[in-house]
């Protein structure tokens, strides 16, 4: 040890670079410089361009016009952005209704039984189809005359049921949708958990007298926060980019009421009608905005986590 | 792999030295290459363009030509990129206020040129008009279709209507067809465009041609009073029940089937619905065709045509021999061909060319060139600028669902007026 580390006292002696002295302070810069690079140029970059974007008047093609807040002013008054503001809203809370359900799926599915693994493969199956598969799928079953859906209903004496023609019923029909594949990912992160909840812990518990609810309450649950955590974020991250159900599903439609922020934005800047950058990069930055709570949120809960360690 | 880096460098070089050489050489021997982007990306369309440009190729072998189709939906989207990043020679696009933004912006070339060449020039007057921005011209038209109401003659006579010639007889059949337990037009409106052609004909129809431009140009309120009368026509129709249910669900593709199985006896639509019809087992005997009547007889008859072009985007590299294509595709002989029935069965904009012998081209022809005096219309997407027509075709859609939101949509659609057009 103090052999090696004496040539370092003399460091103008020859054959010892610059880099060769600062060679442990350098080198994780230098394995990180890729990242780096990638992560500015691809992501941080375009965030402060879209949100220079956002005070220009500008449609893509041509002059841009500085107009300051103006964007954002128009947005207060927009009742298109507000309707879909609320669906975002909705979104995010009814899309956390994947957490319990693939909970509650993982602990049934939790069993060893004969071909337990078949089961739970076929649970796990609409999260392999594609987003477009399952949009698809849903709007036949929700059509207003041959829908399985609207017979059901009608074989029960209820009214024939248009869900996604219907502005109040489409967005809670296509998160209904979105829940599908969703709690099949959240049951397979809770089965991951389960295999790690600790069998002696388990034991004691029964011991002392615990059981159902109180076991899952207890003892269970807390052992599978890492997969709740994980569960969550993935869930929220799914919720803000809903985009491809609703664009499958109404197209925004019937009348803009299921669109959420995601898909205005790219109405009004990227569609076939959509010229208008500025407008859509000030939809973009309302939209990150509400995405940097929950980022600093999960960066804050990691950091206690790594501190708490 | 080195010999063939060479090789290919060396017949480049060739290449480039032919085609320095052959730009003296007259205009009709063309060489270089010339790089067709396309939309017309349904099977039928795109053979016809496919064998159209081959004949362009037979004309000027020297020229190596390199044609792209791009699906027709995601063209209207991908059009921004490669007019301004990596433009192709030349490229289809459609008339009017649809290619405003590509105009101003600089990303079309001004053929105004080819417009003085006595060959187009008369030819092709009638939709000179459509294809001027700032008294110069951005393209020319290859193809146009009539829209009007394609109805289920069979239905009509079962219920013994006949063709309506005004407002009321045109109610009147309605009332029947609604009584017998159809609905008297299929739509599907969740593309939304299907209502903009409903707006386009109640608007033209009540007010005339002139008003419904000056509303597209941006001049007319909203919530005029006469744009009120509009929405009250159409309102007579829905609370009658004319139009199928739930249509906010489909596509104008999907609206379809109620009129083949008979649940609907009609459809306002574009010429271009007829192909699927007939392919859905429709014979001519059960399909036919009429004009929309006249509602306000004190204006005159207009109709919409919309017209789809092609284009040299500004930043093409071989902008000779893509005149040469443009002077190719408008010509009579070309026109007759490409707009026959075993081909895009639409109807030829070049005046010398003639019409195939398809019942509807005949009658789609005969009503653009004689009974519509008030103009020739594109589409509502099409005439009024992109922004104001999305939202005010949402608010078409809408209204037909819940006629009772009129208020708040008219006032709605006026503030995006002030905006769009300030």
């Amino acid at each position: 040890m103090t052999t090696t580390a004496l040539p370092d006292t003399h460091a103008d002696r020859g054959g010892r670079g610059w880099y060769k002295r600062n060679e442990i302070a350098l080198t994780p810069w230098l394995f990180l410089a890729p990242a780096i690079l990638f992560f500015a140029v691809y992501v941080i970059i375009p965030i402060f361009q879209s949100i220079y974007i956002s005070f220009l008047d500008w449609d893509g093609l041509g002059e841009a016009r500085w107009v300051g807040l103006e964007n954002y002013a128009e947005l207060m008054e927009d009742s298109a952005f507000e309707v879909s503001l609320w669906n975002n809203l909705k979104w995010l809370v009814f899309y956390l209704l994947a957490i319990p359900a693939g909970l509650f799926i993982a602990l049934f599915l939790n069993q060893t039984v004969t071909g337990i693994r078949i089961y739970k493969s076929l649970f796990f199956f609409p999260f392999v189809l594609s987003q477009v598969v399952v949009g698809l799928v849903f709007s036949w079953f929700y059509l207003p005359n041959e829908g399985i859906l609207s017979n059901i209903v009608q074989f029960f004496g209820g009214d024939p049921l248009n869900v996604l023609g219907d502005p109040t019923l489409a967005t809670y029909g296509i998160i209904a949708a979105g829940l599908w594949p969703q709690t099949a990912y959240c049951m397979i992160l809770y089965l991951t958990g389960l295999n790690a909840v600790d069998p002696e812990q388990v034991e004691a518990a029964r011991l002392d007298g615990a059981r159902g609810w109180k076991m899952l309450w207890y003892v269970i649950i807390p052992q599978l926060k890492p997969a709740t955590f994980i569960a969550f974020v993935v869930t929220i991250i799914g919720a803000l980019r809903s985009f491809d159900l609703i664009s499958i599903m109404t197209n925004g439609g019937p009348f803009g009421q299921t669109r959420v922020l995601s898909f205005y934005m790219f109405e009004k800047a990227l569609s076939e009608y959509g010229f208008r950058m500025g407008y859509g990069a000030a939809i973009a930055v309302v939209l990150f905005l509400i995405m940097l709570c929950f980022i600093a949120y999960f960066l804050w809960s990691m950091w206690k986590e790594e501190k708490g360690r | 792999m080195r010999s063939m880096l060479k090789a290919s460098v060396a017949t480049l070089t060739t290449a480039a030295v032919l085609a320095g050489g052959a730009a003296f050489a007259g205009s009709h021997s063309l060489s270089g290459d010339l790089k067709i982007f396309l939309d017309t990306s349904n099977p039928a369309p795109r053979a016809t363009m496919e064998a159209m440009i081959a004949d362009f190729q037979e004309m000027h072998p020297d020229l190596n030509i390199e044609t792209t189709v791009i699906d027709r939906e995601a063209y209207k989207t991908q059009i921004r990129n490669f007019l301004t990043a990596d433009a192709p020679d030349v490229a289809t696009w459609y008339a009017a206020n649809r290619m405003r933004p590509y105009v101003e912006a600089g990303l079309f070339e001004d053929v105004s040129d080819l417009w003085q060449e006595p060959e187009i020039a008369e030819n092709l007057a009638s939709t000179k008009g459509a294809l001027t921005i700032d008294d110069k011209q951005w393209g020319v038209p290859y193809t146009y279709y009539q829209w009007g109401v394609y109805y289920r003659k069979d239905i009509y006579e079962e219920l013994g209507l006949s063709e309506p010639s005004n407002w009321d007889e045109f109610k009147a059949n309605c009332q029947a067809i609604v009584d017998s337990g159809r609905a008297c037009f299929t739509i599907g409106t969740k593309f939304l465009w299907t209502a903009g052609g409903w707006f386009d004909y109640l608007n033209v129809r009540t007010n005339g041609f002139d008003f419904h431009m000056d509303m597209a140009a941006g001049n007319v309120e909203w919530t005029d009073d006469r744009v009120r009368q509009t929405f009250a026509n159409w309102r007579e129709l829905i609370d009658m029940g004319a139009f199928v249910e739930n249509h906010q669900n489909y596509s104008w593709q999907e609206a379809l089937p109620f009129m083949v199985n008979g649940e609907a006896a009609g459809y306002l639509m574009g010429n271009f619905a007829v192909a699927p019809l007939r392919e859905a087992g429709l014979t001519d005997d059960q399909l036919d065709f009429y004009q929309f009547p006249a509602i306000n007889p004190d204006v005159e008859l207009a109709e919409d045509a919309p017209t789809d072009t092609f284009h040299i985007p500004a930043n093409a590299s071989n902008k000779d021999a893509a005149r040469e294509f443009l002077r190719f595709v408008v010509s009579a002989d070309v026109q007759t061909e490409i707009n026959n029935g075993q081909n895009l069965g639409q109807l030829p904009v070049n005046a010398a060319a003639s019409v195939d012998d398809d019942k509807f081209l005949n009658e789609g022809f005969a009503m653009l060139s004689s009974n519509s005096p008030g103009g020739v219309a594109q589409f509502f997407d099409r005439d009024f600028p992109a922004e104001m027509a999305a939202e005010a075709m949402q608010g078409f859609q809408e209204f037909m669902v819940f006629p009772d939101n009129l208020d708040d949509i008219l006032n709605r659609l006026e503030r995006v007026r002030q905006r769009v057009y300030q």
